[in-house]
């Protein structure tokens, strides 16, 4: 009785700390969702509704919902402007070392390229280059500023 | 009775046999050695042609200077100031005479003597331990005029070897990079220095962004990545000549080059789809080796001075760790196990440490840790700082740092720094600009 008492309690508070910790990387603090930017300060325009950049959590390379979104716009402008090729510039915050930031801004840009080729882009027509954290947008030291600098950015080649 | 004359004798013998003054320097040292370093005498002829080529009134003191400063730099020597000075230059070189260097409590004497000999710098110098009145080294060299500042280098280094017992790093340089402009728009140049910050040279226009300069441990060669025409990768440089020539030339990013300690390969990371391998290119023949096959990030690799093993860093487990491995990629082994993330790892060219990066809890530390993970000691907290690089005798790390912005994003700098193995003697090493990426050369050889 006593035993299943603690068990069931203990269960509860699994459950209830599960919420909290829910709750905690859902919460949105301004412009941030978890780390990842959900604001526009930065962002520029391939075309009317086509953002440029996509926005990574601290030491992530995985796509957020809205970036996905934001690259589907891309993929679709992309397919309508067949002669337009682009390099994906993948970026760091200052928070890392510098070989380690490359290695991280390049794989970021390839999460981006995966995506497009998946919405039918020819990967001939991406390149990647990683800047690491060498070219910040924001030369702010707080995390709203370093969360802009997570980023992997569409850029016209021609 | 017999066993106690025994020990007597056994603790005796020692300390007589290292009578002479020495300094350790295997732990923090707190009291640095009292040190007299006399101008160096030069008679007038030889002032003459030498304030002719060289414009300086008197190289005889210009070269002590050097060296005093170089001591003071050490943090291990305590050089005394010249205006208590009671004995001339020339008379101190032939005989000093102790009781005047003890008076104003010297424990150690360096006197010398610089000379024009057939259009030639020659020079020699004199250690003395003052307290024992004796001779404790006596070197002559002849060099061409414009080496010198080598001299007061070469010097010190024959001193600070004499006094220690291990090999110095004062005839050394450092190529780093020299960083000018906003911080969203910095403009980075290769640059080359002496160790004590003299004789600063830029030796690319900042046209396009470069990083991660690094020394061959055999000869003036460096290495480092380019991202001439935006394609980023590894780039060979000749310091003497400045012909530079791509050695990275893979499908993809090539970068975090380091010599092999022949020098006479390439070992970088070679990133393509996502992930970054470690792979190796013999300079000799070009042929390219893989070194490591994992679908996560490997870089930063560094060899063991003896060139069998290699240490590097990967987020194979998920978060940035430190790994040794053989260097034909075989037996991997995570070494750092403690909290936070590490990169950077770097091997002491002594073999027994690695130093490193470590992040946690938002700060920055510049650590050494045994080569199989153990005993880590964290030299330095900061807001931000990383890549370290050893002197050549693995008694003093060079690293740089960059500092936290103000609300309105102004005030970013980065700046090398020093620090001694000890934890001791922490400095900023003086730069023209800003600068990052230190890389420090062997003892450049008489």
């Amino acid at each position: 009785m006593n035993l299943s008492k603690t068990i069931k309690n203990g269960f509860l508070i699994l459950i209830a700390s599960l919420v909290l910790t829910a709750c905690a990387t859902k919460k949105t603090t301004g412009q941030l969702q978890g780390d990842v930017y959900t604001g526009s300060d930065t962002i520029e325009f391939l075309a009317s509704g086509v953002p440029d950049r996509v926005f990574f959590a601290t030491n992530e390379t995985v796509l957020t919902t809205a970036s996905r979104e934001t690259l589907r716009k891309q993929a679709s402008w992309l397919r309508k402007n067949s002669d337009i090729n682009v390099v994906l510039e993948g970026h760091a915050d200052e928070r890392g070392t510098r070989e380690y930031n490359l290695a991280l801004g390049e794989r970021r840009a390839n999460s981006a390229k995966d995506y497009l080729m998946t919405y039918g882009i020819s990967s001939n027509r991406i390149s990647t280059l990683s800047y690491g954290k060498e070219r910040p947008v924001d030369s702010g030291s707080n995390p709203l500023s370093w969360s802009k600098n997570r980023r992997s950015v569409t850029v016209k080649t021609n | 009775m017999i066993l106690r004359y025994l020990i007597i004798i056994l603790i005796l013998l020692p300390i007589k046999t290292f009578a002479l003054i020495e300094v350790d320097i295997t732990r923090g040292n707190l009291s640095p050695l009292p040190i007299a370093v006399s101008p160096l005498s030069i008679d007038e002829n030889s002032k003459k042609n030498f304030k002719d080529i060289l414009k300086k009134e008197n190289l005889g003191s210009e070269i002590s200077i050097i060296v005093e400063n170089n001591l003071k730099q050490s943090g291990l020597f305590n050089p005394i100031n010249k205006d208590s000075f009671l004995q001339k230059p020339d008379i101190a070189n032939l005989k000093p005479r102790f009781e005047d260097w003890n008076l104003i409590k010297a424990q150690a004497l360096i006197t010398g003597k610089v000379t024009f000999v057939d259009e030639k710098l020659r020079v020699e110098f004199r250690l003395w331990d003052v307290l024992a009145g004796k001779e404790m080294m006596a070197l002559a060299f002849t060099t061409v005029p414009s080496n010198w500042r080598r001299v007061g280098h070469i010097i010190t280094d024959k001193v600070y070897e004499r006094l220690t017992g291990e090999s110095g790093y004062f005839d050394t340089r450092i190529i780093y990079v020299a960083e000018e402009g906003s911080k969203t728009k910095r403009i980075k140049k290769l640059a080359i220095m002496d160790q004590d910050g003299f004789n600063n040279k830029f030796l690319t226009l900042g046209n396009e962004l470069v990083l991660t300069p690094r020394f061959s441990p055999t000869n003036q060669m460096v290495t480092y990545l380019s991202y001439f025409k935006n394609l980023p990768r590894v780039y060979l440089l000749d310091v003497e000549t400045g012909m530079q020539e791509v050695v990275g030339d893979f499908p993809g990013m090539t970068y975090a080059p380091r010599f092999s300690p022949d020098g006479k390969k390439i070992i970088m990371s070679f990133a393509k789809d996502g992930r970054s391998d470690i792979y190796t290119m013999d300079l000799e023949n070009r042929i390219v080796e893989r070194i490591t096959n994992h679908p996560s990030i490997d870089t930063s690799p560094s060899y063991s001075p003896d060139g069998k093993f290699i240490t590097f860093n990967s987020d194979r487990s998920g978060y940035q760790q430190i790994y040794i491995m053989k260097n034909n990629g075989k037996n991997v082994k995570r070494i750092s196990f403690g909290n936070g993330l590490y990169g950077t790892p770097v091997w002491s060219p002594r073999g027994d440490l690695i130093a490193f990066t470590k992040l946690h809890k938002g700060k920055f530390y510049i650590g050494v840790m045994r080569t199989d993970g153990t005993g880590e000691r964290l030299l330095t907290e900061n807001f931000y700082q990383e890549a370290p690089s050893w002197s050549p005798n693995g008694r003093v790390l060079i690293f740089y740092r960059e500092t936290k912005t103000d609300s309105k994003g102004e005030g970013f700098t980065a700046k090398l720094w020093s620090i001694d193995l000890t934890g001791y003697n922490e400095k900023m090493v003086e730069t023209e600009t800003d600068a990052s990426d230190p890389s420090w050369s062997s003892l450049l050889g008489n």
